[in-house]
């Protein structure tokens, strides 16, 4: 914790920052403090990786000031911001994952010898990981690391380099709860070290649980500063989109008609050869959600490619409205009525130097009226995208913008867009929300709950639990690539899904609590 | 004052005309430094090569003669390059189309019948062409082969079973010990439009414009732009990757192809030494100066056409060595190369005063 007296090491006075059609940061002030952790809040595309952007160099303020310890000073590029001790650990790492700990955290310093005595500095770094409780082994290839692990690396490379400042975007987004837990010790530490911390989130937990003080960005405006222990998650959530976001969805009545999409049995290996998929059997009917609950990694991914033709099983059966369709290209799965919304949105689900028009048609290409005869249609392109961008409220300047210039949240509508647009029977959304602000979460969980009211069957693989209970008709727990149960989303009491997500069997529960598994009436 | 990059939200189709334009102007001014250096004058220089490439009817007829084969190349190229496809074996493809056609004109003119005889030449060069490309074509699509290496080894392949050829099997019994086969009969000759500019002219043009149809306006282009740009994405899509690859690579081997049998039939009228006279390799350069762009392949090989041509009446009329046009057509690459910067980039200029503004935009 810090108190006032702290000594002010950033300031940053009427940042402003433009972007052709967009004001990105509008004269925004921050202050951070010796030892302080302060987060950074606020919706996809409220300007916080913008502001932080320009901390480490990689824009440039078009109005502003920079003050470090103090002292005025010009940023042009990473390596100034660095000189200044200001370092950042971006959302997508920067390793090798060919080379070592050790080597990645000493790629690209300057003072080096011309022959690093590497034993030397794999000690170093390994003297600071043991103060810091960034538990890793310095003499191991990136490729071989966790996600976790890898963002340890990160935070070290910083560290060792001597930063004092350090920028974190967004930095749970991909680990796991226990793994979240742990860098948040290690936050800890490094604020008593005197090392200051600014970390980029829009998850309200964090910022209670993380952070001494919280400043709000909403459409790149500073709406709000406050102590964190002056404040609570309903003023934040209100100051962060200006309304209070108890998730309004609209999940109506819906019958749930004939099985549209069955699993029997199904049996597939993942990358490695390895088991990933045992034994697996499911029923969706037409006008429900079923939902995937599951430590990530326990046979999601896979059970998405089965799906949707990506990768064919070793045994076991599919069958859609009762064809069996084991080992359908992705193609024929697309024919067959599968849509997919990927979990990897820049890396499979949209093509980032393509426009956002071309990336909305990159399944209904193949049919009228965008293309006829082997030929596609300009015209009918644009008047397609602008429809889509209208209904989908897909926020990009133009319909040719490249896709890689929108927010998260609008990648992942346009993504939504034209897997719903496409889709005809069944849609297998994967992680459908993660990463993504109050705003466009709640958009995407109701557009989900659309396609069951108009008769889609819906498999839904989510870490959420609650997403999965509010939205979902049905809850399967994936353990281990096994499914452990099966149950009705309104008998799910979150303490029962968790004992299956760490591999209890339903039937092990129920003998002891006598509760009801959902079952699927043939 | 401090100058700095800034990447920008789209593509500046300004920066896309004026850095091939930029770049020729720079290469011209590296090209006339070391015209300096070596004591000549640079301006008498260049106006040579300008008089001699495009002054005078021969002289631009000679330049075209160059061009069809560039462009024909530079095509290939293009499919390839455009699917991240690195064929650099535009030359082999074309020396196995050369072969494929003169085999066609020397064996079988008598059995087919004459009207066909042309058109024979020319689909059997092409059919050549995209099987030398079909072969790392399948091999990095099925088994994930690197194309760099296999397309130019075929090169050398196709290169020397084409001098076995004009030296041994096929060479021509009365040719006086010249390297070559014997002359075609008339009938399996290209027509030539313009002094030795031939048909291959129009072969150029027609394919440039249905590669751009091909390109931005039919679905099969629609999808080898996304197997380009993003092939995990192509295959959540539901497109075919491998056997796109193949067939995205057989066209552009036709089209080196296809360079490479109307040159023989157009201007040699047999096969013989010179076919290997390095248009596959400059067809890289004319690619990336193109970026990619099919029409724009149409005047980046005449230009480069030019500068053959050019260095050679240098040659001839300053006694300067031919060399002059080469370097200046990989001169032209370096300032193009940096020059793609600007249309990702912008400059933004700083005035260290105490707050900054932007100054100018360069080339927005």
């Amino acid at each position: 914790m810090i108190d006032q007296s702290s000594n002010v090491i950033l300031e940053m006075r009427g940042i402003t920052k433009r972007f052709p059609g967009v004001v990105a940061n509008d004269n925004v002030d921050l202050k951070l403090h010796d030892g302080e952790v302060l987060a950074l809040l606020g919706e996809n595309g409220a300007g916080k990786s913008t502001l932080m952007n320009i901390l480490v160099g990689l824009y440039r303020q078009d109005e502003g000031e920079i003050y470090v310890r103090d002292e005025l000073v010009q940023i042009s590029s990473p390596r100034d911001s660095a000189d200044l001790g200001i370092g950042m650990v971006h959302q997508n790492f920067m390793l090798v994952p060919t080379m070592t700990v050790a080597e990645n955290i000493i790629l690209g310093m300057v003072d080096l010898p011309l022959v690093p005595d590497m034993r030397q500095i794999s000690e170093g770094i390994r003297e600071l990981s043991q103060r810091y409780q960034l538990k890793v082994n310095p003499d191991v290839k990136i490729w071989q690391l966790s996600v976790g692990e890898q963002q340890r690396v990160e935070i070290l490379k910083l560290i060792y380099r001597g930063a004092e400042i350090l920028i974190l975007d967004e930095p749970t987004a991909v680990l796991t709860p226990q793994e979240s837990h742990e860098l948040q010790e290690v936050l800890k530490i490094m604020t008593k070290e005197d090392k200051s911390a600014i970390f980029i989130t829009h998850k309200m937990e964090e910022v209670m649980s993380f952070s001494d003080r919280v400043m709000v960005l909403q459409n790149g405006r500073l709406t709000a500063t406050r102590k964190t222990s002056e404040t609570s998650p309903n003023e934040l959530a209100r100051l962060m989109v200006g309304r209070d976001v108890l998730f309004r969805l609209e999940k109506e009545v819906v019958q749930p008609g004939d099985v549209v999409l069955e699993l029997k049995n199904v049996n597939a290996k993942d990358d490695r050869g390895l088991p990933a998929l045992r034994g697996v059997s499911l029923k969706i009917r037409c006008g429900e959600i079923l939902g995937i609950a599951g430590v990530a990694g326990n046979g999601q991914d896979q059970l998405a490619e089965v799906i949707s033709g990506l990768r064919n099983p070793d045994s076991g059966n599919v069958f859609i409205s009762g064809k069996d369709v084991t080992n359908n290209s992705p193609l024929g799965m697309i024919k067959a009525g599968v849509s997919h919304i990927p979990a990897d949105r820049m890396g499979m689900g949209t093509v980032g130097n393509m426009a956002v028009a071309e990336n909305l048609i990159m399944k209904g290409y193949r049919n009228e009226p965008i293309s006829s005869g082997g030929l596609i249609r300009p015209k009918k392109i644009l008047d397609y995208a602008k429809r889509m961008i209208e209904s989908f409220k897909i926020a990009t300047p133009t319909a040719k913008t490249r896709v890689k210039f929108l927010s998260g949240g609008n990648i992942q509508k346009t993504i939504l867009a034209r897997e719903i647009d496409a889709c005809d029977g069944i849609l297998v959304a994967v992680y459908p929300s993660r990463g993504l602000d109050v705003g466009a979460t709640e958009a995407v969980r109701n557009m989900l709950l659309e396609q069951r009211s108009d008769g889609r069957g819906i498999l839904l693989i989510s870490e959420d639990l609650d997403e999965l209970t509010s939205i979902a008709d049905r809850i399967a727990v994936l353990f281990e690539g096994k499914i452990m149960g099966i149950i009705n989303s309104e008998d799910a009491d979150i303490e029962v899904l968790g004992l299956m997500m760490g591999g209890a069997r339903l039937e092990e529960l129920q003998n002891e609590s006598g509760l009801k598994s959902a079952q699927v009436k043939d | 004052m401090q100058i700095f990059f800034e990447k920008r939200k789209n593509v500046s189709r300004k920066a896309i005309v004026l850095v091939p334009v930029v770049s020729f102007l720079v290469a011209l001014l590296l090209g006339a430094i070391l015209l300096l250096i070596t004591g000549v004058n640079p301006i008498v220089t260049y106006q040579a090569m300008a008089q001699g490439a495009f002054g005078t009817v021969y002289g631009f007829s000679e330049t075209l003669v160059v061009a069809i084969p560039l462009m024909l190349t530079g095509l290939g190229v293009t499919i390839a390059f455009r699917m991240r496809f690195w064929n650099i074996g535009a030359e082999g493809q074309l020396v196995f189309g050369g072969i494929a056609g003169a085999g066609v004109a020397l064996f079988l003119a008598d059995t087919i019948p004459e009207f066909l005889l042309l058109p024979s030449i020319i689909l059997a060069g092409m059919i050549a062409g995209a099987l030398w490309a079909g072969i790392p074509a399948v091999l990095k699509a099925y088994l994930g082969v690197d194309e760099t290496l296999t397309s130019l080894m075929l090169n050398y392949v196709a290169i020397l079973f084409a001098s076995y050829l004009y030296y041994g099997a096929w060479r021509d019994p009365l040719g006086f010990g010249f390297p070559g086969t014997a002359r075609f009969v008339e009938e399996a000759w290209l027509p030539r439009i313009l002094g030795r500019a031939h048909y291959g002219l129009f072969f150029g043009l027609i394919a440039a414009i249905i590669l751009w149809i091909v390109f931005n306006r039919t679905r099969w282009g629609f999808e080898l732009k996304i197997i380009g740009e993003n092939q995990t994405a192509a295959r959540y899509l539901g497109i075919k990757i491998a056997r796109n690859i193949v067939l995205a690579l057989l066209l552009s081997g036709a089209l080196s192809g296809l360079a490479g049998v109307s040159h023989v039939a157009g201007i040699f009228r047999r096969l013989q030494t010179g076919l290997a006279a390095g248009y596959g390799y400059t067809a890289i350069i004319i690619a990336w100066l193109a970026q990619l762009n099919p029409i724009a392949v149409i005047f980046v090989s005449i230009l480069m056409g030019g500068l053959f041509v050019g260095g050679d009446q240098v040659q001839m009329m300053m006694g300067l060595p031919s060399a002059v046009g080469l370097v200046l057509q990989g001169l032209i690459l370096f300032p193009m190369l940096a020059g793609t910067l600007f249309t990702e980039y912008k400059i933004k200029i700083v005035r260290p005063d105490k707050t900054p503004r932007v100054e100018s935009e360069a080339a927005s």
